[in-house]
């Protein structure tokens, strides 16, 4: 008999891959993805360095008025004379931080509502889901006008006007996932065993839900963004901080634009896009690589290759 | 000896792998049907049975790369590539895909599927269309009524009849059926089998049944081609291959089936499992799991006439007895 | 472990979904309806057995495993397990029973959660009953169970991903699992139906080896060849009836129903001489709303006479079979 009885079937092989390294397999096979990736791990980096790195005080005049770029000032200076590559580092600094903190509070609420009527079902779900409806049918900017008009502008209030408004599309995402995974044959095993609902949740549901609410809450962090640069340039935003979106609002009310100062105007807007634009590229990158369904079907281009055949036989290639 | 209708000439399939390498899926098949023939094309999953199916039909996906040739009634359809492969499919030889009652278009009635399948080969539009269909449909014991129901107002056996039904569209001469009867229940497994039975004696159609279920083969067809990791190890009758079997794997095949008649035999599970085809296999594939392997097995074998249609790639056969 | 020898013993169990009716149908009276799914079915297992549940899709007997674990609300009937009927107990009242009848799944690459190692597959059922004392002392029937599903030794497999073991290999790590609470019965829905052919006999004869040490195991499954090799004892179901059941080797040698004959006959073998007259039954297996009047299966019935359509046979011990051997057709002359 030969060796191979000694296994009942083949020993497993070892060492294939691991949940670990997907992030970076998924991103390595995207160089755009990468790209982004590295431009916000960067920005992010700048942004928290800001009292150290930025070359010029925030609130002195250091020039004239619309200063012009030159070697001092790499993109001049705004309408107070202020340097303006340290007020791009300055606005980062705040533009990031209530992107990341509204989508925080809103994949916290998104994250709980979708697992919790994917998991359950039934009248729970009904009713959350309804709820979710009521949140997606409000128009968001006119909504955030308002509430930041009678509220007050401040940085907290805008940071949970962005947050309660944009946790619905994370609900619906995971919600979905979550009723899947639900019904795999594991999960009711577990069920079948006598698990909790705790622990099905915390052990075999939000593990495999867990890369989807990444890749959301990634693209949400893009339309927080927007949303706060939108919010201070209809002059809603919070006075005390400067973020990107204030800067443009400063430069527009003073006309730059009608002075030729593009170096005021241009550049915020530009950092604003290059921001959405990788956080939309990493969070497209990891959604298409978690759902099967998005990748191009191959039966778009039916074509086998040829490959010709050398010497025949044996000798074949 | 009149030219076989379909002739599979040293078939070759590889895989691109992402992240490099090759798969080497199917490692030189060669098959020959004629006409009104049934050949079983048997073996496990990752054989490459399903994979030959494709590349017959000239359904692979990008990044697949084949050489060989496949002959229909003498001219190659592979060489040309899509091009030539194009106005012989389905015309002349059709596929019904694993799992094609569960790929019908749930949004449209099983009928303007076919009707559908008839326009696109110019094989008559609207009213010669809906004829044609009604006749295809009653071919395969579907009451012509029903053309107008959707997928999911079927049963599973008569959404496979559908898909069938579909396959003949054009009239193929040859029609690959590729586990047919996998997912259904055994009395409609007997149904859809006596349904290829009777289409393939009334239109004289050559089936290629491709299927990992050998007591099937025995029921449907009289030849068969044996395959392991990517190629053909044994072919012929199917009784000769039953009574005397010229590769260890068919023998231990047909033991690992419980069977009725049988019921005190012992049932055998093949210890291990088949090689992997992204690296170059040493030897036979079969000998790591092989009960009879020998020193001679460290050569890969060659398939080798045992008796008139009777071919097995084994050196137990060709062994001297000592 | 208890010491009786009739584990387990179903009595009448009728299990009914009612279909969703929704708001339109609702509005306009629309009559409830119900799938039938299980109508009145009766068996009884004993340790160290066997018993196949062998039928058609639709007839019943996944959702019968699914009653007898609990798993659904039956309508009726008793479910009597070591001499306790299940059917009226609580859900907290369940907890410590449901120990004691483990479940393996048809699917080996979906009953396992992909997430997590073999260890912590077999572990988690230990983990949810807080059984098994020590880390070490789990560890250490862990490893047992892997042996005694013949993955040995178990060091090879206990830091295995799923995805990296074959489907035996898989199917083996969920029956591990299943074992390690030391059950006195094992439901097994299709255990072998997803593997290949060759892999098959391995899991059946593993599961035969459990059974002769004492675990007594119900077995759902479609293919009368497997049920006639392994088990002891085979019921025959249809449209949520026992149809016949009886000792394997006679249902399968001497069956009595028409339905039975008829699914005995289109089995195919394996020897291609071996080409018997199948008796092809017209149609398929109705769907079970509408159940037919008089033996549910006269409609598709080859013998089928007028009486037929009328009266609706019980199961009754036949003279033309052995002791223990049933079938409910009023054709066949009953023993008296």
């Amino acid at each position: 008999m030969s060796e191979a009885s000694l296994f009942v079937e083949a020993p497993p092989e070892a060492g294939t891959k691991s949940s670990r390294g997907f992030l970076l397999r998924t991103l390595r096979h995207q160089p755009a993805a990468m790209a982004g990736a590295l431009f916000l791990v960067s920005m992010t980096v700048t942004a928290i360095l800001a009292p150290w790195i930025a070359p010029y005080p925030l609130h002195e005049q250091v020039g004239p008025v619309f200063g012009p770029p030159s070697w001092q000032h790499l993109l001049g200076l705004d309408d107070g004379g202020i340097d303006m590559v340290t007020l791009l580092i300055w606005g980062l600094r705040t533009s990031l931080v209530v992107g990341f903190a509204a989508t925080f509070v809103s994949m916290v609420i998104g994250g709980t509502v979708g697992v919790v009527a994917g998991y359950f079902g039934g009248g729970i779900d009904t009713v959350l889901m309804r709820i979710t409806d009521y949140f997606l049918v409000i128009p968001d900017v006119p909504l955030m006008i308002v509430v930041a008009a009678i509220w007050g502008p401040s940085l907290f209030h805008i940071i949970i006007v962005i947050g309660i408004l944009l946790w619905t599309s994370t609900a619906r995402v995971l919600r979905a996932q979550v009723k899947s995974v639900r019904e795999r044959v594991y999960v009711k095993r577990a069920r079948a065993l006598g698990a909790g609902h705790t622990r099905i949740v915390v052990r075999h549901v939000l593990p495999q839900v867990a890369p989807l609410l990444i890749a959301s809450t990634v693209l949400t962090i893009a339309v927080a963004i927007f949303d706060e640069t939108a919010l201070s340039f209809l002059g809603l935003g919070d006075p005390s901080n400067i973020s990107l979106g204030r800067i443009i609002e400063n430069a527009f009310e003073r006309a730059a634009i009608s002075t030729g100062a593009w170096w005021a105007i241009v550049p915020p807007g530009v950092l604003v896009a290059m921001l959405i634009l990788a956080c939309s590229l990493v969070g497209g990158s990891l959604e298409d690589a978690l759902n099967p369904r998005l990748r191009v079907a191959h039966l778009s281009a039916r074509t086998f290759r040829l490959r010709p055949l050398v010497g025949r036989g044996e000798d074949a290639l | 000896m009149s030219e076989p209708l379909l002739q599979v000439e040293d078939l070759q399939v590889w895989f691109d792998l992402e992240g490099g390498g090759e798969l080497h899926a199917v490692q030189g098949v060669n098959i020959s049907l004629e006409r009104g023939e049934r050949l079983g094309l048997v073996g496990e999953s990752g054989c490459g049975k399903t994979t030959t199916a494709l590349a017959i039909m000239g359904l692979l996906p990008p990044n697949a790369s084949v050489s060989g040739r496949v002959l229909l009634e003498g001219d190659d359809i592979l060489a040309g590539g899509e091009e030539a492969m194009r106005p012989h499919r389905w015309v002349d030889v059709a596929i019904v895909f694993q799992g094609a009652m569960n790929a019908l278009n749930p949004v449209r009635t099983i009928g303007h599927q076919i009707v559908e399948a008839l326009e696109l080969h110019n094989r008559g539009k609207g009213a010669t269309a809906r004829a044609r269909t009604g006749e295809l449909l009653e071919a395969v014991g579907i009451p012509a009524g029903r053309a107008a129901r959707y997928p999911h107002e079927l049963s599973g056996g008569m959404r496979q009849r559908a898909a069938i039904a579909m396959a003949l569209a054009c009239n193929p001469k040859v029609l690959i059926a590729d586990e047919p009867t996998t997912a259904l229940d055994v009395m409609v497994q007997a149904q859809i089998l006596e349904l290829l039975d009777g289409l393939c004696q009334d239109f004289g159609l050559a089936l290629i049944l491709v299927t990992h279920d050998l007591p099937v083969v025995a029921q449907l067809c009289n030849r068969c081609a044996v395959m392991y990791a990517g190629e053909i190890v044994e072919r012929g009758p199917l009784e000769a291959i039953y009574h005397t079997p010229g590769h260890p794997y068919s023998r231990m095949l047909f033991a690992a089936s419980p069977d009725l008649a049988g019921l005190d035999e012992p049932v055998l599970s093949i210890a291990g499992a088949p090689p992997r085809l992204d690296r170059p296999i040493d030897g036979c594939p079969f000998r790591p799991r092989c009960d009879s392997a020998f020193g001679a097995c460290a050569v890969r074998p060659r398939l080798e006439q045992l008796a008139e249609d009777h071919a097995a790639a084994c050196h137990l056969n060709s062994r001297v007895p000592a | 472990m208890s010491a009786e020898p009739t584990l387990l013993e179903v009595e009448d169990l009728v299990v009914r979904y009612p279909i969703h009716r929704g708001l339109v149908g609702s509005a306009t009276r629309q009559p409830r309806r119900n799938v039938h799914a299980v109508e009145g079915v009766s068996l009884s297992l004993q340790r160290g057995e066997m018993l196949a549940l062998v039928g058609e899709s639709g007839c019943g007997k996944t959702t019968t495993a699914q009653a007898v674990l609990r798993l659904v609300d039956p309508v009726s009937g008793s479910i009597r397990f070591d001499g306790r009927d299940l059917v009226p107990l609580s859900s907290r009242e369940l907890r410590p029973l449901r120990r004691r009848i483990q479940v393996v799944y048809q699917d080996p690459y979906e009953s396992l959660d992909p997430r997590f190692r073999v260890r912590a597959a077999v572990e988690e059922p230990l983990l949810i009953h807080r059984l098994g004392g020590s880390k070490s002392e789990r560890a250490a029937r862990v490893r047992d169970a892997l042996v005694r599903v013949e993955l040995s030794p178990p060091e090879l497999y206990l830091d295995r991903y799923p995805h990296e073991l074959s489907g035996g290999q898989r199917q083996r790590v969920a029956i591990a699992a299943a074992l390690v609470l030391e059950p006195d019965v094992l439901v097994a829905d299709e255990p072998v139906s997803m593997l290949d052919v060759s892999v098959r006999a391995g899991v059946l004869n593993v599961l035969d080896g459990l059974r002769r040490n004492g675990l007594a195991i119900l077995m759902i499954t479609h293919d009368l060849s497997t049920a006639a090799r392994f088990a002891q004892r085979i019921a025959v179901m249809y449209l949520g009836r026992i149809v016949e059941q009886g000792p394997a080797a006679s249902v399968v040698r001497n069956p009595q129903h028409p339905y039975t004959k008829a699914l005995l006959s289109v089995v195919p073998r394996r020897d291609p001489r071996d080409r018997q007259r199948p008796q092809i039954l017209k149609g398929e297996t109705p769907d079970a709303v509408a159940i037919p009047t008089g033996c549910r299966f006269h409609p598709r019935c080859p013998v089928a006479v007028e009486r037929c359509s009328v009266e609706d046979p019980e199961l009754a011990q036949p003279e033309s079979a052995e002791e223990g051997h049933h079938a409910a057709c009023i054709l066949l002359a009953v023993r008296t």
